[in-house]
């Protein structure tokens, strides 16, 4: 479940995990799991909390593509673009997902619903093509499946 | 009297992501519902990816499967009287006798499939913890002499042999030192150590106790990949487990040796499955190469010597001590020694996880094994390796998988993965994707990575788009030299072996007007 941004439950966290600089990406990771994003406001606690700069905590949120500065859609739909999926068609399952959900790859449907993400590589290469929606993962998604699976999402 | 009969459901990704908890609650519902008393073991997985979920079960001692099972097929199953093995089309005999397993020579995965990961016990009875026994008792050289006789190579990639990275990270000074376990497994087209660590995570953890045991470390890190919850989960339970019944924490069987092992997650960064790389995200910051030397073994880890090894490369040794180094050097061919868990995907038939000797080529693999393509048109491209590695048409199948007959082809067995495209697949666009994912996943430290993969992909699409051919053509191959002699690392420095494949391999892919 997402929750909306909080700054006891940040601070739990933050300290849960362990408020030392080697645990920043743990520690991004759980505002991620917990948040969907990572907030001014987080980045600026996580400062203070760490003793870090904000400039360290910025370079090191825009390197890794896990970790969104901006609020997921309520579901976060992910379809490997990598080339084990690609040979099983990925790429028109991506086209497909792009005109049924109305947004691209990379963004956010306007009413919030979902997201649309690029993902390399699930580990599920021989039921490709796979798509990951929240944490759980969908094998062999065809269109039909796809509809399906977004469907009794909703 | 227990009648209740034991039925088997992988709770590997592979199962779950076809429908694998579905099937197990519809047994479970229609059992209950005709009052037939069954036990539902989530096991690891066998491997056999395109017939997940395949369910099993044992009747008299044997495994009878069935699969792949939708939640769909379950009343049909019931009324096949499946749980006394009757017939049904989807019905595979004994698991044993699946040709599939049946030909394949398992030692890393042995147990994978066979038991219930969660289970101490099942690890305990098919000789889990007994290379780690060993190790206790005759410690660090008689290991390291084991390991050298095994002739094991890292399994991540690049093939270094373990037994000298183990003799570097023993003999350097350091009043501490640390096992840091690649579990990122960013290659598409490979999911062997996901297998392993869903299927028998207790072999990883035995594995990595042994390395501490060898080079003086008592605390390990797995860099887990955060696409994996599963591995997680399971992974992080087991190390639970293990602790509770002390092979792992403090005093270790009474021995005195301490070990500790914590999980990192990953970022979703492709390049932190490079060791060093990986070395900094462990240590909260983003995933910039490091610079060497200074090795791993030597300034690793928090600036300390470290081990930085492969999942699969880790969970290989425990038998390698009990079985002894010899034993595993039987397989294999020149100096690919041992057995590789191969990763056959794409446009396959049977795709999944085939555990055999170095030594049997490629096409044996995708034929035998793999039978041919899903589309059932011809195959016409095979990448090896992930993507860093070439792409080899037809008429390169018959090369044998060991190391050096692969880079003898400026190919690269790498981590296994095999990945299969049919005629429909367009090499000009794989060399594009291979150019675009370097300039994603690229660090950004030096300028041929991350520029020279942005201009790999414009010059493509010149290529592609008929503009300027011969000089776009030249300028490919000139940056694709540039990429290759003037990165640090392999991102940059690999990446044009794919593009070089498809450009020397499938020409016409690069003339849109004969096609
Ligand atoms: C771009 C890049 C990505 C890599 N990704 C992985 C990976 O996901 N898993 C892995 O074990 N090794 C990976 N490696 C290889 C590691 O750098 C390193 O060689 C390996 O972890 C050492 O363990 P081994 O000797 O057991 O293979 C990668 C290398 C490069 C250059
Ligand atoms: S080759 Fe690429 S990934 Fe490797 S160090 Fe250079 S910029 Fe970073």
């Amino acid at each position: 479940m997402i929750h909306k941004y909080d700054e006891k439950i940040a601070l739990d966290i933050i300290h849960q995990v362990g408020a030392k600089p080697e645990m920043l990406v743990q520690i991004l990771r759980a505002f991620v799991v917990k948040f969907s994003y990572i907030s001014e406001s987080a980045i600026r606690l996580i400062a203070k909390e760490l003793n870090l700069s904000r400039a360290e905590i910025h370079g090191t949120v825009s390197f890794y593509h896990d970790f969104r500065t901006t609020k997921a859609g309520e579901t976060v739909i992910k379809i490997c673009q990598a080339e084990a999926c690609q040979a099983m068609g990925s790429r028109q399952l991506t086209a497909h997902a792009e005109k049924v959900l109305g947004v691209k790859l990379h963004g956010t449907s306007e009413n919030n619903a979902y997201s649309l993400e690029p993902i390399y590589c699930l580990g599920n290469c021989a039921c490709s093509p796979a798509v990951m929606i929240d944490e759980k993962v969908y094998g062999k998604v065809d269109t039909k499946k796809f509809n399906q699976i977004v469907g009794f999402k909703e | 009297m227990n009648t209740s009969t034991k039925i088997f459901i992988p709770r590997d990704t592979a199962s779950i992501s076809m429908g694998g908890d579905e099937v197990a609650i519809k047994i479970e519902e229609i059992a209950q519902k005709e009052k037939k008393e069954v036990t539902i073991i989530r096991n690891g997985s066998w491997g056999m990816s395109w017939l997940e979920p395949l369910i099993e079960i044992e009747i008299e001692g044997h495994r009878v499967a069935y699969g792949p099972i939708s939640e769909t097929d379950v009343i049909d199953l019931f009324e096949a009287d499946f749980l006394k093995g009757g017939s049904h089309p989807l019905k595979l005999g004994n698991t044993n006798d699946i040709a599939y397993l049946k030909n394949q020579q398992r030692w890393t995965f042995r147990r994978c499939g066979l038991i219930d990961p969660a289970s101490i016990e099942d690890y305990i009875k098919n000789r889990g913890f007994s290379g780690l026994e060993i190790a206790l008792q005759k410690g660090s050289s008689h290991i390291l002499k084991e390991l050298e006789k095994s002739g094991l190579r890292g399994r991540g990639g690049a093939g270094f042999p373990t037994a000298i990275k183990w003799q570097t990270v023993t003999n350097a000074e350091g009043d501490q030192k640390y096992i840091a376990c690649n579990a990122d497994e960013g290659d598409s087209g490979t999911f062997s150590d996901r297998i392993l660590m869903e299927s028998d995570p207790l072999a990883l953890i035995e594995g990595m106790t042994i390395a501490g045991l060898t080079v003086g470390a008592n605390k390990g890190y797995i860099y887990l990949r955060s696409e994996y919850p599963i591995a997680h989960e399971i992974l992080a339970s087991a190390i639970k487990t293990a602790k509770e019944h002390n092979w792992l924490g403090k005093d270790i069987q009474a021995s005195g040796f301490d070990f500790e092992i914590d999980i990192h997650i990953g970022g979703g960064s492709y390049v932190c499955g490079e060791e060093t790389a990986m070395l900094e995200s462990l240590e909260g910051k983003a995933g910039m190469i490091r610079f060497k030397p200074p090795l791993p073994a030597l300034e690793g880890l928090f600036g300390k010597p470290t081990v930085v090894n492969n999942v699969v490369t880790l969970a290989s040794v425990p038998d390698i001590i009990d079985q002894g180094g010899s034993a595993y050097s039987a397989y294999g061919v020149n100096r690919s020694k041992g057995t590789l868990a191969f990763q056959l995907s794409g446009n396959v038939k049977q795709g999944g996880l085939v555990e055999i000797a170095f030594g049997i080529t490629l096409r044996e693999l995708i034929e035998k094994w793999g039978g041919g393509t899903a589309s059932g048109k011809p195959v016409y491209a095979v990448q090896v390796g992930g993507p860093l590695g070439a792409y080899f048409p037809n008429s390169l199948l018959d090369t044998p998988l060991d190391y050096e007959a692969f880079a003898a082809k400026d190919g690269m067995v790498g981590h296994g993965g095999v990945v299969v495209f049919d005629d429909t697949a367009d090499m000009a666009i794989q060399a594009r994707f291979a150019m675009e994912f370097c300039s994603i996943e690229s660090c950004g430290k030096c300028t041929p990575c991350r520029i020279g993969s942005i201009r790999g992909v414009e010059v493509i699409d010149r290529i592609i788009n008929n503009e300027n051919r011969e000089k776009n053509m030249d300028l490919l191959n000139d940056l694709c030299e540039t990429m290759i002699d003037g990165s640090l690392c392999a991102m940059g420095g690999m990446t044009p072996f794919p593009v070089k494949s498809a450009l020397q391999y499938f020409p016409e892919d690069f003339k849109p007007e004969i096609k």
